[in-house]
């Protein structure tokens, strides 16, 4: 009689995507793709040089270029008050230069031409002065009082310094250090990294002067949120706004930020009164877009001898380059950093932070990442492990040590979190049958009897995910809730809307196989849309993992208001009173006789033809999602290396991933979201390079110097699950988009850490090229990351 | 001007070269004008209006830019249209009909072989022309096969699965040799 969950798409089926049936026909539509009539094309010209005084611009000769429309400096956005824009870090970013430059890729000018090829022919021809100053290239130089100030256009802005923070209990962490039998201290690097999303950012800003609207296709993972921006920014008022997100090639928190082009682009259109494209070359995106992390993590644990922790301590100093445009909406001047330590059991902690402008791109984007956790949890899995091998104790004892047990939920962090749910050793002892855990050192030896070097390294942490609840969060003063709006049709079909923004998460799937879950409605007869202003509820994008925790919850929610309605018009079909009504999935019967019922799709019907007295017809409702907590899910990482002491290469031989994300909606889609994360961890801890040289030149700023890895490199992944269900969550699921990056890095660094440490070396920055490893192999001494680099 | 095929543009200077060229795209003969410059992918995209091609790094690094050239995967960002005259160029368009799916698009659905859909018609027409090679790879020729296309959302694992899905429907469905 029952309807079977799993054949209607419900909760749980690995449902094949719907997306992928336009992405697989190559019918995808991303922002490149969209052409308008009369459509001018815009290119950026970028700086040169990363600090430098601008003595003049000539762009006579630019315009002189046949084709071209407009050319667009900095002095004249400054006469439409455009010059500099608000981050959403409550500094201030220039549009287009015009005092300095201070980031070699800056934007300088831009031209708008009938064509590409003549837009990029213009900007050649535009002669830019520039009178060179030092480049501050990390915070060690910024600090320097015969370095310039990089800010020099702000008020009471005397040093290069951003802000000074600190949180937790110094007096009880002072104690706790006086207490300890052994403390163990670490001092590490986490190297800016860019997330490399495949599509570059682009945007067709349409302003149209009869009706006064302004549309925006935008490569956007927070539309609403550049929506209410640009209200603010441009001065059009916000209904007369509509922004549109189509399909994204990826976004890893690259498409959170509101970048120059965008509001160039936006300009450009009113001024010629035409459609203006911009579509960013590789080269742009990677200098000048959301960089993340470049933060130096320094810290220290205090212990007992028998392994039981009893403080920490951390101190970071961040580069977040010329513009402090952390896209981050925590009320925390460094994200959520003090989420460092939550899966473990500690009386007292105490973090203080310190932050700089450089003569780099703005940084400080969550790549794929909750502001900072993936730092946070990188420097807690590697502080962990110079712990336990200071105390001589073994690495997985050491984490079952003091791990937070199951009966201590709701647990409070140190730094004041409100842990949720977790069975962490259970996570463990999965991990650990998986490796091999109890024969490795074993076979470790035995190895490296035969030259060869062997290495395990263990990662495990629960992460905040989510953003979020209020206590935490808020963005320019706005809660961090989410939102969907659902109409059942008359026969019984839906289409589903939310405030998120898929960029490959399959919402169009999963968000229906929700809805499947409450209302028995099949999955393939609801259509979801997401990304267009002018349609959607309002929501706040999709990035921190935060689309199942909240805007899927907020889907539960309408679907749950839907169903409240339908057993009145079930009531009312079944002519019993709405107390004797029961509901099983896609049906509502009349208690104690199950055979006389109404499907959910009968209900819809009725909703339009046979509407019971005093209630408004229709089914559709929406709802508003405000979180009551962050969501803490699960992950104990596993990898197993083999270094080569010749080379310094080093390949993964086994790596097994136990992941507890709770309620699992589309297993399929969740494993998919691992081991794509587990590869930008892999990537991360061992390739992905982009760096500065001295005079702040970007190294990396193509995919031949920036290597992200191919499917030849990347290992394979061997995944586990346990599931413990999110117990304030409607549908008991937790966040799992970014677990895999959050905490892999520190798994294969350990790893590697643990092959070659007999030799004395306590840590080698990532990546851990093989130069790097082969280095601390032949010196016995850590290798560190911290630029600039010295060319030639 | 970078080409002609754009009736509305202006007139392109006096001094623009121009080429005439004739392309068989999807099997179908397309004659263009462009200019010599115009690298293929631009041709394909907005001269031909076949957006499933993707231009990703402009390097030739990335891949989402792959058609199958005389059969041979190629990326369409680092060759000038002029020079495909005369020749055969596939692109994801030409993979399937409205009806029926190439056994590597069923294959990348059924694995979940892709997220954000970009790298994908690439991916896509490098398995293919790997699988009209080698009608049975294994894990490593496939890896190595694919090792021109970046993705960055799935790991690679599942593209993996997809394409040997894909080899074992396409042995499945050739008729059996007596």
């Amino acid at each position: 009689m029952s309807l079977d969950e799993i054949k209607i798409g419900g909760m749980g089926a690995s449902r094949r995507r719907v997306e992928d049936n336009r992405f697989i026909r190559g019918k995808g539509k991303y922002v490149d793709d969209v052409v308008l009539p009369g459509m001018l094309h815009m290119e950026i010209l970028r700086s040169t040089v990363a600090h430098a005084r601008i003595k003049s611009i000539d762009t006579s000769a630019a315009w002189e270029v046949p084709g071209v429309r407009l050319v667009l400096t900095g002095e004249m956005m400054a006469a439409r008050n455009l010059a500099w824009m608000p981050t959403l870090s409550y500094d201030t970013q220039a549009v287009l230069a015009t005092d300095k430059v201070r980031f070699q890729g800056q934007e300088v000018a831009a031209v708008i031409a009938d064509d590409p090829y003549v837009a990029k022919d213009a900007c050649a021809k535009i002669v830019v002065e520039y009178e060179q100053l030092p480049a501050i290239v990390n915070p060690t130089q910024a600090q320097d009082p015969a370095m310039p100030i990089i800010r020099d256009d702000k008020e009471n802005q005397p040093t290069n310094k951003i802000f000074e923070w600190e949180i937790g209990d110094k007096e009880r962490t002072d104690q706790a250090f006086a207490d300890a039998d052994v403390v163990s201290t670490i001092d590490l690097h986490y190297p800016r990294s860019h997330p490399s999303p495949m599509e570059n950012c682009g945007s067709i800003a349409d302003y149209d002067r009869a009706t006064g609207k302004l549309t925006v296709y935008m490569t956007s993972q927070a539309p609403h949120i550049v929506r209410a921006a640009v209200a603010m920014v441009a001065e059009i008022p916000e209904h007369q706004i509509r922004i549109i997100s189509p399909d994204l090639g990826g976004g890893f928190g690259n498409k959170v930020p509101i970048y120059p082009g965008y509001v160039i682009s936006i300009l450009a259109s009113i001024l010629t009164e035409r459609p203006v494209k911009w579509i960013e070359d590789n080269t742009g995106n990677l200098i000048s877009t959301g960089f993340g992390r470049d933060v130096y993590l320094q810290g220290q644990v205090a212990m007992r001898k028998d392994g039981k922790i009893l403080g920490m301590r951390m101190h970071t100093i961040s580069d977040h380059g010329a513009f402090y445009g952390d896209a981050q909406p925590t009320k925390f001047k460094i994200g959520l950093m003090h989420s460092t330590f939550a899966c473990y059991d500690i009386p007292a902690a105490h973090l203080t932070s310190v932050g700089y402008y450089t003569n780099k791109a703005p940084g400080g984007v969550a790549y794929r990442c909750s502001f900072r956790v993936t730092e946070a949890m990188f420097f807690q899995e590697r502080m962990i492990h110079a712990a336990a091998n200071d105390l001589g104790m073994d690495q997985a004892e050491f984490r079952r040590v003091n791990l937070v047990k199951d009966d201590m939920f709701p647990y409070r962090t140190a730094f004041g979190f409100l842990t949720d749910s977790g069975q962490y050793d259970k996570c463990m002892q999965v991990g650990m049958e998986a490796i091999g855990y109890d024969t490795f050192k074993q076979e470790q030896e035995e190895a490296r009897k035969r030259g060869k070097l062997l290495g395990l390294g263990i990662s495990t942490m629960t992460e905040p995910l989510g953003a979020g609840n209020s206590r935490e969060y808020d963005i320019l003063g706005i809660k961090m809730f989410d939102s969907a709006e659902l109409r059942i049709h008359m026969t019984g079909k839906a289409i589903l809307r939310t405030g998120a923004k898929t960029q490959g998460q399959g919402h169009e799937t999963t968000w229906a196989q929700i809805v499947a879950h409450e209302l028995g409605i099949p999955a393939d007869d609801i259509v979801v849309e997401e990304g267009d202003t002018d349609t959607a509820p309002f929501g706040m994008g999709t990035y921190a993992s935060r689309s199942t925790p909240v805007a899927g919850a907020a889907v539960a929610m309408v679907a749950r208001k839907i169903r409240a309605k339908a057993r009145k018009i079930a009531a009312h079909l079944l002519e019993v009173s709405e107390e004797d009504i029961e509901w099983e999935l896609g049906r509502f019967y009349v208690r104690g006789n199950q055979e006389r019922g109404v499907t959910i799709q009968d209900c819809a019907l009725a909703a339009y033809s046979n509407i019971p007295d005093g209630l408004e017809p229709g089914l559709e409702n929406n709802a508003y999602y405000d979180p009551p907590n962050l969501t803490w899910p699960f992950a104990a990482y596993f990898c197993k290396v083999e270094v080569d002491a010749e080379t310094g290469v080093w390949d993964v031989l086994k790596f097994v991933a136990v992941d507890d994300c709770g309620v699992r909606i589309n297993p399929m889609i969740v494993e998919g979201q691992v081991m794509g994360g587990l590869t930008e961890a892999y990537a991360m801890a061992n390739m992905q390079y982009i760096t500065f040289d001295e005079e702040g030149n970007c190294i990396g700023s193509n995919y031949m110097d920036y290597l992200l890895p191919t499917a030849w490199e990347t290992p394979g992944f061997e995944l586990h699950e346990v599931v413990t269900p999110c117990p304030h969550h409607p549908i008991g699921a937790k966040g799992i988009g970014e677990c895999a990056t959050v905490a892999g890095p520190a798994a294969f660094v350990n790893a590697v850490m643990n092959a070659i440490e007999h030799t004395g070396v306590r840590n080698v920055d990532m990546p851990l090229m093989p130069n790097r490893v082969f280095e601390a192999l032949q010196t016995g001494k850590d290798v560190s990351g911290m630029p600039p680099v010295k060319v030639g | 001007m970078s080409s002609l095929y754009d009736e509305v543009a202006p007139n392109p200077g006096a001094d623009t070269p121009v080429r005439r060229v004739t392309i068989e795209v999807n099997g179908e003969k397309r004659t263009v004008d462009v200019e010599p410059r115009l690298l293929l992918v631009h041709l394909l995209r907005q001269g031909l209006a076949l957006t499933g091609t993707h231009s990703g790094c402009d390097t030739s690094n990335c891949g989402a830019c792959t058609v199958l050239f005389d059969g041979s995967p190629l990326k369409s960002c680092t060759m000038f249209a002029v020079q495909a005259d005369g020749h055969k160029v596939e692109t994801v368009e030409g993979m399937g009909t409205a009806s029926g799916l190439h056994p590597v698009q069923e294959g990348f659905k059924e694995e979940h072989g892709l997220q954000c859909g970009f790298c994908t018609p690439g991916m896509m027409l490098a398995s293919k022309a790997l699988l009209e090679r080698n009608p049975d790879p294994t894990e490593d020729d496939i890896r190595w096969a694919l090792s021109g296309n970046l993705c960055r959302c799935t790991g690679y694992q599942n593209i993996v699965k997809s394409v040997l899905w894909a080899a074992e429907k396409m042995r499945n469905d050739q008729p059996q040799e007596a």
